[in-house]
């Protein structure tokens, strides 16, 4: 006997991907999920967006690794609400991880979620977690030709980061074929160029956050 | 790369299908997979045939209906078929890909033996 099933098999992560995203509105929380490779600079990146807007908004943050909590001790030298989730070896986080993890966060208190990913250009890219928005980086080592190679990745991204801007001179980065290429696969996707390090283009990229935060009581 | 976790979906859904069906054994799970899935029939295979030991899946059959990817282009709306991740269009060389097919993931259908249903 034969069965029609029809079911799509990420339809689980998806529900629970759901659930996570209703609990952030419920809280007016901002969710935001950040991709990309190992070394790009993720950390850097999240522990500066908590300098650059700790004093007015609260940013708790999911750190997603393989193993070990060395990012989540950065995370937490910033007083900033901070869980590890180690995936003891798994390519990415799914959406149940995100709710373990929502589960230690003081909700009631905070303005946004940071997600750091797992370092990956691939699997992250397939499962939703429950942010509101997808941010990739890819840092200027890393080379402008990435969009080609991981199309999938910059296709699904809300914002592009280019990171580490301070050594462009260094490579050969050529800033408008990236931008090109990244117009081609996610017509309108913003893209902010920017430098952790010196700062150069932050604001940008905070700015553009602060104004996707929710106001509570809304 | 994450075949493991999306196998384990796969038979927690057949699994259910089966138990609602009263089947005691499942000959075959056909599925659905697009060719931009990210997902290799061959790892899927494998974490298959380990998890469903001791189940009323084990030695089902998993049968793969790939689904090419297809492509729109964005500036002349061509629409083309691409080699693996190559989403540049060949009738005007742009790079500006829509995907219309090749995502896909899912079960068509599971095949269970019904010999004991109705008793």
């Amino acid at each position: 006997m034969q069965i029609k099933v029809l079911k799509d098999i990420m339809a689980a992560n998806s529900a629970t991907a759901e659930a996570n995203q209703a609990r952030l509105d419920a809280n007016s929380i901002l969710g935001i999920n950040i991709m990309a490779s190992p070394g790009s600079g993720k950390t850097t990146f999240i522990l500066g967006t908590i300098d650059s807007l700790g004093q007015d908004t609260c940013i708790g943050v999911i750190e997603g690794d393989l193993a070990s909590s060395v990012d989540a001790e950065k995370v937490a030298q910033k007083n900033a609400p901070v869980v590890q989730i180690n995936t003891g070896g798994g390519c990415h986080l799914d959406a149940n991880q995100i709710s373990a993890g929502l589960d230690n966060l003081p909700l009631d208190s905070l303005d946004v979620v940071l997600i750091e990913n797992v370092g990956n250009l691939v699997c992250p890219s397939e499962f939703k977690l429950g942010e509101h928005k997808r941010v990739v980086i890819l840092s200027v080592p890393e080379g402008d030709d990435k969009p080609y190679k991981y199309p999938g990745m910059f296709a699904t991204a809300d914002i592009i980061v280019i990171s580490k801007i301070d050594i462009m001179p260094y490579f050969d980065f050529d800033l408008q074929k990236f931008k090109n290429a990244v117009a081609g696969l996610n017509p309108g996707v913003r893209i902010f160029p920017l430098s952790v390090r010196t700062g150069e283009g932050f604001s940008d990229w905070t700015d553009w956050l602060k104004s996707q935060i929710p106001q509570r009581g809304m | 790369m994450h075949e493991m976790a999306v196998t384990q979906s796969l038979l927690d859904i057949v699994l259910k299908e089966a138990q609602q069906a009263g089947a005691k054994k499942v000959d075959a799970v056909n599925l659905v997979v697009g060719e931009l899935a990210g997902l290799v029939d061959d790892s899927i295979q494998f974490y298959f045939d380990f998890m469903t030991k001791d189940t009323i899946v084990e030695g089902a059959k998993l049968n793969f209906r790939r689904v090419p990817a297809l492509m729109k282009c964005r500036a002349c709306a061509e629409e083309f078929s691409p080699a693996p991740d190559e989403w540049v269009c060949p009738k005007c060389s742009q790079w500006q890909a829509e995907v219309i097919a090749g995502k896909e993931f899912y079960i068509d259908s599971i095949e269970v033996d019904d010999a004991d249903k109705g008793t």
